[in-house]
């Protein structure tokens, strides 16, 4: 329902049953505020959005309400202006200054916080505090934060997010009055997959990113672009910053679909890779450098006669698509397991057949009844169980609601919900991060899964079925509105996403389908076509004597694929020529090694679960070239033009593969210009050139140009809320410099980006192409017997290691928990193997500890993903002491 | 008819009654007679007894009874509860402490009384935990009602069922505060809410809760049981029935006294031998160290919620603080707000960072090492914060009006501070 009210003199019609601050924000009216956050709601805590409401026009006074707590109501008339409502701010802000240190010129916060900001709002200027400050301990948290309470003002937003949003446990407020301590109970390191965020969710420096800490610059100081995560299939929005050619942090960028306010851990702290020991600059042939002209020269020998090409999951589409151009279609092949090639081809087949809608991080957020076969998201795709979380609270919003609470009223809404969870049936072979909010837990082994899945699609479309359970979750999603059904990659399991998309085929139109596969770009590649890894080794090897070269973009092979066909793939090439950024198992094999760029350091397109294709740039003029720009070198005419740009090599993409030509709209061309030029990496106040002086070098010279994005790397274009979704990387605008300004950048709070959220989708459901090749047609499964002593073997995913990339992260690789042999005691006891001991698998150590864990199924034995050697599908193996 | 419908029945010795001395003294006729007729039937005899709560705010009754819905009519699962509020940790009051100790099936009748008009499944007594005797004596009072059969299922076969239990505080001021009372029996911190929801809305487990003080529980067996004339009749203002009024400070005999609502000051402390020390009241305040100062001019105030607001103070808990020529009204603000510091929740900033401040400057008038901006601070802080609605809930309030008096009415004994501290203090050395 909508309603007039007036702000500072203004009618503005507005939505009933919100509250004062969002109404006032979404309409262009700044309320300084400070504990609310767009995702966290109305708490009341901090007291800053006090303004002026009258109910009568004609009342002179009016009182003093806190914007944030005050729902609207027809004919208000409200005033931000008014004196008593500003002195009042002005004097929170004074008491928050209490006992805050004065140490904003030594504060990584200093420069992007929240509090400074509204300090400056708000006109407290003198501290008249005379008294001793309180003083507080700090803790060790780990890896990724620093801790400095003194800092604290106590908005609670910390322990609100860890808690409250992301179901964390060790993180809580301690004390009481102005002692109040926001940590852990102990010393130790955070246990939430999630907890990186505090460092953007705490409005001034108690929190801070450790990377950063270690090597912080004022934050005018350094240039942003917008980026898109290559740590998983999700997709989320990176702004990278960058200064004197280091990336110094990564910071959540705002994407309303997708990753909202918040990012995970491995994606917030993965991309360091980029600053990594293992990082290539030089090309090595048989390990020996080599100038790059010589090796280019060198390649282009190894690849006259005859040459495969092995595309990488984890490269962009225009990298890929350049190699498959330079060694044609039908000798393109992707890094990955056949079977993987296979299974995330069907994802995007499954996506596009429909009915079901293709779930949004968005669309999970919302759906009010879940099914998840198999998946371990908190492992696979993290910030896919973060919004599953979001998904649970649904049934305690609509309690609330019927009990007449507002919905932005937080802790009212936590309240009157009673606890109640939407349900979300979790089926999973190992026990899992999420079933602390799960209805129904299930383990049981792959086959099963994807057995019970089958049963809830029969029962749903009303077969009989004998499973009790897969009755009652088919009753639970055929009762809801939106029900979602998850599936992924991570066992590699084609049974269970199959019975994925019948589930969701059985619940029709109203359900959401999300797939995950298992990397940044999987569904691009899959989209792109071509086989896996053992179709090439079999073509190399089926070509004898004449095996033509084989060339490896951007991916250590041994990390996706059976270390077996690796091996034949290497003996079977004439030669091997291996680019990539990183130093790997597969660099170190390859006969000649180009060094490229990172996905920091070169503008590229990858299309995330939903098919939605998304593009990012580079975020630091590098020496090394993006993979297709080094491959067009290797031939010429290998593109219309010489010297292409990313746009020309988009342009013939478009070409080649249709299915992908929208991928050029992902975000605006090189040629785009705002009205005010190009985009600024740097932000406004800029200068990076004094404060380099100042070090004692001089950076200077002519600017390095990008040609293939157009954004500028000086201060000089448009800002802020000026630019494009795409290119944007935050809302700053004079006198908010602080994340939060990014409600500014939104239509309304929590929603899309003003002009769309950046993307474009490349599925639409229902839009099967005639000629779909890769149609297979549905399996049935039966439950498999667990014969013999054998065990099957479950790779268990973590949030911290998924590929090479987080590795060669230094902070993530502190985090990666150590291998793990998680076993059924009753297993373990019958192989003779105890807890804390070593495992041989089929007559090899293992690097791995035995761990015991009656929540496994017997028959099964889960086995982390470093040291299960390959990526999926389970299998079996031989487990003895060592 | 006791004049004293309070205290009159309380042991000479406090032991708290056995159930059957407690049935012999007319104890649980109210509720035989209650539960033979209808909830509002109770509801209505109390709001025109014009029973105002006990707790401090002096809100009508009847009236918050009002917004509790009928059992099984709102949405969700669970209870209906009433929590009855022993969490006494107001400076200076020690009123619900006789009560709860001394007369604990008053507490329990009064509990199934208020039960059965507002709906309630559910009784939790929260008893502040350094009340170990009365915990003791509460949850004996409750099993002897249990075997009873009044309380349980089908209560004397009228069909209402209500269970009944003790839970102890842990033991903050602001556990006295309603919502934060409900999160700390969450196992939360106790942190006040958002109003609304109300808690009739919206309580204990989001279930529909009441909380009702201890004094106001044990007024509504004598309304039921005497009838709501009878009960109006005892005052001598417009609300009804007898206060406990605890006396304290420079009194010659500091003490509980159960009079008629209405009673003056001046009465008061003259039951209490008068005023020690020098004996010249210099002044009181009416409702405990969160009321405003009165001074002798306002001796004759009838003491209850409105007149006491009329006279720019507040009534809260009936707590009488008198200081005399001797006692320095400032160390005993300095006192208070050293205290209310302490105990701040935390929540939200005035009240988290201001008070400290506030009794950091007090500390130092008292010590001599107060600046003339100090005061201006003290000045700005009673201002700012004190208006209702400044602060998230009413704590800060009840300090800064406290503050406020003492600000307005002492200015000159603050100035007199700022050269060389309490002259009090410097006096006596």
């Amino acid at each position: 329902m909508k309603v007039e009210i007036e702000i500072d003199g203004r009618t503005v019609t507005v939505d009933a049953g919100k509250d004062l601050l969002s109404t006032c924000l979404e309409h262009g009216v700044d309320v300084p505020h400070f504990c609310w956050h767009g995702a966290l709601g109305s708490v009341g805590a901090c007291r800053l959005c006090a303004v002026t409401v009258r109910d009568d026009p004609h009342d002179a006074v009016g009182r003093v309400e806190m914007a944030c707590m005050t729902g609207v109501a027809a004919g208000q008339h409200i005033r931000v202006d008014d004196p008593q409502a500003a002195e009042f701010r002005a004097r929170v802000i004074e008491w928050l200054m209490v006992n805050h240190p004065h140490d904003c010129a030594v504060c990584e916060a200093g420069g992007a916080c929240h509090l400074q900001d509204m300090t400056v709002q708000s006109g407290h200027r003198t501290r008249r505090f005379r008294f001793r400050k309180r003083t507080h301990r700090n803790q060790y948290l780990g890896p990724f934060l620093t801790h400095e309470m003194n800092r604290c003002i106590a908005c609670y937003r910390c322990t609100r997010f860890y808690r409250g949003y992301a179901g964390g446990r060790d993180l809580d407020v301690f004390g009481s009055g102005e002692r109040v301590y926001f940590g852990r109970a102990a010393d130790g390191v955070l246990e939430s997959p999630f907890a990186g965020n505090l460092a953007e969710v705490c409005p001034t420096g108690v929190f801070n990113d450790k990377g950063w800490s270690q090597h912080y610059a004022r934050p005018w100081d350094l240039r942003l672009t917008a980026s898109i995560c290559p740590h998983c299939a999700v997709g989320c929005n990176l702004t990278l910053a960058e200064r004197h050619g280091k990336l110094r942090r990564v910071e959540n960028r705002y994407h309303g679909a997708i990753n909202g306010h918040f990012l995970c851990d491995r994606g917030r702290f993965g991309p360091l890779f980029v600053e990594a020991a293992a990082r290539l600059d030089v090309a090595r042939h048989r390990e020996a450098p080599i100038d790059l002209q010589a090796a280019l020269a060198l390649a282009r020998t190894m690849l006259a006669d005859d040459a495969i090409g092995i595309g990488s999951v984890r490269a962009s589409l225009e990298a890929n698509f350049a190699l498959r151009r330079l060694v044609g279609p039908e000798r393109f092949f992707i890094g990955v397991s056949d079977t993987e090639a296979v299974l995330v081809r069907r994802m995007a087949t499954l996506l596009r057949r429909g009915p079901s809608r293709i779930a949004s991080l968005e669309a999970i957020e919302t759906a009010d009844a879940a099914l998840v076969l198999g998946e371990d998201l908190t492992g696979t795709a993290p910030r896919a169980a973060l919004a599953l979380r979001q998904a649970v609270r649904g049934a305690e919003k609509a309690l609330a609601a019927a009990k007449g609470v507002a919905a932005w009223l937080d802790e009212g809404v936590r309240v009157a919900g009673e606890g109640r969870r939407s349900p979300l049936i979790l089926l999973t072979a190992a026990p899992d991060a999420l079933d602390e909010v799960a209805t129904l837990s299930l383990r049981r082994n792959p086959s099963a899964i994807a057995a019970f899945g089958l049963d809830v699609a029969a029962a749903l479309r009303g077969e009989p079925v004998a499973d009790a359970d897969a009755n009652a979750t088919a009753r639970i999603l055929a009762a809801a509105h939106a029900p979602l059904v998850v599936a992924g990659a991570g066992l590699l399991d084609a049974a269970i996403v199959e019975a994925a998309a019948a589930v969701a085929t059985a619940l029709g139109a109203r359900a959401a389908l999300a797939l995950f596969p298992t990397e940044c770009n999987s569904i691009g590649c899959a989209l792109m076509g071509g086989d896996g890894l053992d179709s090439a080794v079999t073509a190399l090897e089926g070509a004898g004597e004449h095996a033509p070269a084989a060339m490896i973009l951007e991916a250590d092979l041994y990390a996706r694929a059976d270390p077996a066909v690796v091996d034949r793939l290497f003996a079977a090439a004439a030669t091997t020529i291996a680019l990539d950024c990183l130093a790997t198992r597969t660099t170190a094999r390859a006969d000649l090694v180009l060094p490229v760029a990172s996905f920091a350091e070169a503008a590229g397109t990858t299309v995330n679960h939903e098919g939605r294709a998304q593009r990012g740039f580079a975020a630091r003029p590098g020496r090394m070239p993006a993979s297709w720009r080094l491959l067009s070198e290797l031939r010429p005419g290998l593109f219309a033009v010489d010297a292409p740009a990313l746009d020309d090599v988009l342009v013939a993409l478009a070409q080649d593969c249709p299915a992908l030509a929208a991928a050029a709209s992902a975000a605006p061309h090189a040629d785009f210009r705002t009205p005010y030029g190009r985009v600024a990496r740097a932000p406004q106040p800029f200068s990076g050139r004094t404060a380099s002086d100042a070090a004692g070098r001089t950076v200077d010279g002519t600017p390095p140009s990008d040609p293939d994005s157009p954004l500028s790397w000086s201060m000089e274009g448009a800002h802020g809320v000026q630019v494009p979704a795409a290119l944007a990387t935050g809302a700053a605008a004079p006198g908010e410099h602080s994340p939060y300004a990014v409600w500014r950048a939104q239509t309304r709070i929590g929603g899309p980006l003003r002009g769309g959220d950046p993307g474009v989708p490349l599925i639409v459901v229902g839009a099967l192409p005639d000629d779909d090749a890769n149609v297979i047609p549905p399996v049935s499964v039966g439950v498999q017997e667990i014969p013999g002593p054998t065990l099957l073997l479950i790779p268990l995913h973590d949030p911290f290691t998924a590929t090479e990339l987080d590795g060669a992260s230094a902070l993530l690789a502190e985090r990666a928990p150590a291998p793990r042999l998680v076993l059924h005691p009753a297993d373990a006891a019958a192989l003779g193997l105890s807890a804390g001991g070593a495992a041989l698998l089929d007559g090899v150590p293992l690097a791995a500890r035995v761990l015991l864990d009656d929540g496994l199924p017997r028959g099964l034995a889960g086995l982390s993903t470093v040291a299960f050697g390959r990526r999926g599908p389970p299998r079996r193996g031989r487990l003895e002491p060592a | 008819m006791s004049a004293l419908p309070l205290t009159g029945r309380a042991a000479r010795d406090r032991k708290p009654h056995a159930l059957n001395e407690w049935r012999a003294l007319g104890g649980y006729e109210s509720v035989v007679h209650a539960l033979r007729g209808e909830p509002l039937q109770v509801l209505e005899q109390v709001e025109r007894a014009a029973l105002h709560g006990r707790g401090g705010a002096g809100f009508p009754a009847a009236r918050k009874w009002r917004f509790m819905p009928a059992r099984g009519t709102t949405p969700g699962d669970g209870a209906n509860y009433l929590i009855v509020n022993g969490d006494e940790m107001e400076p200076g009051a020690f009123k619900d402490r006789l009560l709860l100790e001394a007369l604990p099936h008053q507490v329990v009748e009064g509990a199934i009384l208020v039960a059965y008009a507002c709906h309630a499944s559910e009784v939790i007594m929260l008893i502040r935990d350094a009340y170990r005797s009365a915990i003791d004596g509460m949850e004996r009072a409750i099993a002897e009602a249990r075997q009873a059969g009044l309380l349980g299922t089908d209560i004397l076969s009228s069909g209402f069922s209500l269970e009944m239990r003790v839970h102890a505080s842990a033991g903050r001021y602001i556990v006295g505060e309603e919502t934060a009372l409900i999160a700390a029996l969450e196992g939360g911190r106790a942190v006040p809410r958002k109003r609304p929801p109300f808690p009739a809305q919206s309580g204990l487990w989001g279930r529909p809760t009441m909380v009702n003080n201890v004094e106001t529980v044990s007024c509504v067996p004598h309304i039921v049981t005497q009838g709501p004339d009878w009960f109006r009749s005892l005052s001598l203002t417009e609300e009804g029935g007898t206060k406990l009024f605890g006396v304290s400070g420079r009194v010659r005999r500091p003490q509980l006294i159960e009079a008629a609502m209405g009673t003056t000051a001046r009465e008061l402390i003259e039951r209490c031998g008068g005023v020690s020390g020098d004996g010249v009241l210099r002044c009181f305040q009416p409702g405990g160290g969160a009321s405003g100062f009165l001074e002798a001019a306002e001796l004759d105030v009838p003491l209850d919620f409105a007149h006491v607001r009329q006279a720019g103070s507040s009534f809260g808990t009936g707590t009488l603080i008198v200081l005399d020529g001797t006692a320095c009204p400032i160390g005993v603000v300095a006192r208070h707000q050293r205290f209310y510091a302490r105990e701040s929740c935390g929540w939200c900033t005035p009240c988290r960072d201001g008070l400290p401040w506030v009794s950091r400057i007090l500390d130092a008038l008292e010590d001599g090492t107060a600046v003339s901006e100090d005061l201006e601070v003290l000045r700005m802080t009673a201002a700012q914060a004190g208006p209702h609605g400044r602060t998230f809930c009413d704590l800060m309030g009840g300090a800064m009006s406290s503050l406020a008096s003492a600000l307005e009415r002492f200015s000159a004994l603050f100035d007199e501070h700022l050269a060389g501290g309490c002259p009090q203090r410097v006096a006596s050395r």
